[in-house]
């Protein structure tokens, strides 16, 4: 297969995530849609490595896997952290900080 | 084969992906996430990467999964419903959405890269496996896999910190009477957000313990 296709479901996959982001209210899907948008990434760039036939891709992408674990890390510690206090896990109600 | 596979694999993806956004109950949206990076290993190991592929099913499809689905347990149920119908910025965002998609498309099929065409470069034994990519790592990348082991270290203290569950140390502390190290970083009792433990803030402990009378909760403190 051409990589163009590579590129092609990728570009899908982070338009779908990015579109979870942008509509979802819920913390833990956009979590999860977060996820979707890195992988989209993740598989541009193994497709890249492909492409160029070394592994500098590759790295990137196990370096962007790292980075999204610690997010999920904090960003659930995070949601644990309100359900403790009981607060709405709601993304619309967390508007302390706009005043 | 292989391109029957690639569509397989691809149209899960893309299917997963969909499937996250658009089911209600976020514990099935972790399952479709976890086909959906299921699909993505099968595309990276079209791609020739046995490494990124065995790292997503261990590390995602495992691990990090299985920390998504506790928390959706442990938050569970909550009184409101956790998908609201989206008011009326859902659309402005399902249309940025599109726009981006036909913006992503137009410049992939613009593009003058000839090597988008093809299949990529000739193979060469060795590429993509873990000795390759541990060379890399341990020679060329040396500085952001150490920079990595960092991050994670200071992900996972910071998560604990975080999510921990806190208790009176007041009283621990009096029965003790020594000083140790950790109690240089201890907040006294009713700061912050030890408040609700230590039933000095409404909406702490003992106010659950009587049974939450308080329906307007006192959100003033967050």
């Amino acid at each position: 297969m051409a990589i163009g296709w590579y590129l092609a479901v990728s570009a899908l996959i982070f338009c779908v995530g990015a579109a979870g982001v942008l509509v979802k209210r819920n913390p833990l899907v956009i979590l999860l849609c977060l996820e979707l948008m890195l992988n989209a990434g993740n598989l541009a760039l193994v497709g890249f490595a492909r492409m160029w036939g070394n592994g500098d891709g590759q790295v990137f992408a196990l370096i962007v896997m790292v980075v999204a674990a610690c997010e999920v890390t904090v960003g659930l510690g995070l949601i644990v952290a309100l359900h403790r206090r009981r607060l709405p896990i709601d993304v619309d109600e967390m508007r302390e900080l706009r005043g | 084969m292989a391109d029957v596979l690639f569509f397989l694999a691809g149209i899960g993806a893309i299917a997963g992906a969909i499937g996250v956004i658009a089911v209600r109950n976020p514990f099935y949206s972790v399952l479709a996430l976890v086909f959906h990076l299921l699909s993505l290993a099968a595309l990276f190991l079209l791609l020739r990467a046995q490494f990124v592929a065995a790292a997503q099913v261990v590390v995602y499809a495992g691990a990090v999964m299985v920390l998504y689905v506790f928390v959706v347990a442990y938050v569970g149920d909550q009184e409101r419903p956790l998908y609201a119908p989206t008011s009326n910025l859902g659309a402005v965002g399902v249309l940025f959405t599109g726009a981006l998609a036909v913006e992503l498309m137009i410049a992939l099929l613009g593009s003058g890269l000839q090597a988008v065409d093809s299949a990529g470069a000739p193979f060469s034994p060795g590429f993509g496996t873990p000795g390759q990519i541990g060379q890399l790592f341990l020679t060329r990348f040396l500085l952001p896999f150490e920079v990595a082991s960092y991050l994670l270290l200071i992900a996972a203290v910071g998560a604990v910190i975080l999510a921990r569950r806190r208790r009176g140390i007041d009283t621990e502390a009096d029965e003790r009477r020594t000083l140790s190290v950790g109690d240089l970083f201890r907040l006294p009792p009713g700061i912050g957000s030890q408040a609700e433990s230590v039933g000095t803030r409404p909406g702490g402990r003992e106010e659950a313990a009587v049974g939450a009378k308080s329906a307007d909760r006192d959100l003033g403190g967050w």
